[in-house]
């Protein structure tokens, strides 16, 4: 097995170590289902259902979130139908829960409705920042580990609270880069590092995606796979950004398996100075 | 108002008058095309799908009765 750059050796280059992924031939693993993509697609703000399918269809997400609503009876097409026609893990949300309470009925309604026992457990503060309440998460995320729940954990970019939710059971921690919908990146690279460097679950890096190079530093500071809607649902063409996260995450992955050189602050030649030849004028006398 | 033989109950957050002996699926069967992929709260609590055919209703009772939407 070949060694792999730390969490810390991502973020700035520097000495190996020893591995700490997943499974043996270097793919995904939640809760020991081997995921066949580390691209995870969420469906909120596709502009139709038809630009939804062919999204999916692009990204080959291998899990695609849906958050539990209310029954629409005028709605003729549901997000399920279109998700169905995927070979993806549904994953459904606990999206616009406030407290702990709120939290574990939805999940515990989603697992009715789905037929999955898996959630992304979101309890937000408020609706301007949509930032995770820290308290209210542990404690739905206590109450659905108890309750025989897959918990996937949104939530901020701390590397404490990361470490506290593992500690409950949770099967995988979703920090996210910057606040949701925000497009604005991975504000504190040197967080999800450490968060990744004390995981022994998988990363999944959630919100704040904006485009592909965002998804593809998740994956060289050591994300085991990064969530994205907006990024891809609200892009002009979500298709085509689809695509490119895909492609992202791959080169993403492989650059951190590949260990990057690290940061100088002045050159370093790449031509050897060796044997350089003397070019310089002969004397004219 | 619910008339003779009939109570009223919030049904996803509108009043709905329903026959007395109503159920939850009866309830589930007015709103949805069809009971896949939904899932039904009773005043706050989850009412499994293998109760929804025996699981009476009483005048007053909060049911939610939801399904996936898109979401991040």
């Amino acid at each position: 097995m070949s060694a792999e750059p730390t969490p810390a050796a991502a973020l700035h280059g520097a000495a190996r170590e020893a591995p700490c992924d997943d499974a043996a031939d270097g793919r995904l693993t939640i809760a020991g289902e081997v995921l066949a993509s580390r691209l995870f697609l969420g469906t909120g703000g596709a502009p139709s259902m038809q630009a939804l399918d062919r999204a999916i269809a692009a990204s080959g997400a291998s899990i695609v979130t849906v958050a539990l609503r209310r029954v629409d009876p005028s709605q003729r097409h549901s997000v399920l139908d279109v998700v169905r026609r995927h070979p993806v893990r549904l994953l459904p949300n606990t999206a616009g829960c406030f407290t702990a309470r709120d939290a574990v009925l939805t999940a515990q309604l989603g697992r009715e409705a789905l037929g999955t026992s898996w959630v992304k457990v979101e309890v937000i503060g408020d609706e301007r920042t949509l930032l995770p309440d820290p308290v209210e998460l542990l404690d739905a995320a206590e109450q659905l580990v108890a309750d025989g729940f897959v918990v996937l954990a949104y939530t901020s970019d701390d590397p404490i609270l990361a470490r506290r939710l593992e500690q409950a059971g949770c099967a995988a921690v979703m920090p996210l880069g910057s606040p949701i919908g925000s497009g604005l990146g991975i504000r504190n690279p040197h967080n999800i590092a450490m968060i990744v460097e004390g995981a022994s679950v998988p990363v999944v890096l959630d919100a704040g995606i904006g485009t592909a190079s965002d998804a593809a530093l998740a994956l060289e500071l050591g994300c085991d796979a990064v969530l994205v809607a907006s990024a891809i649902t609200r892009a002009q063409d979500p298709e085509q950004m689809a695509r490119a996260m895909a492609l992202a995450v791959e080169a993403g992955e492989a650059a951190r398996r590949a260990g990057r050189i690290p940061r100088r602050f002045h050159a370093e030649a790449s031509s050897s100075f060796a044997g350089l030849a003397d070019l310089s004028a002969v004397s004219e006398e | 108002m619910s008339g003779p033989g009939a109570i009223t109950l919030r049904v996803n957050g509108e009043d709905r008058s329903v026959p007395a002996g109503a159920t939850v699926a009866s309830v589930v069967a007015l709103l949805a095309p069809s009971p896949d992929g939904c899932a039904v709260a009773l005043n706050g609590e989850v009412v499994q799908r293998g109760a929804w055919a025996v699981q009476g209703l009483t005048d007053g009772d909060h049911i939610e009765i939801l399904t996936a939407a898109p979401g991040g």
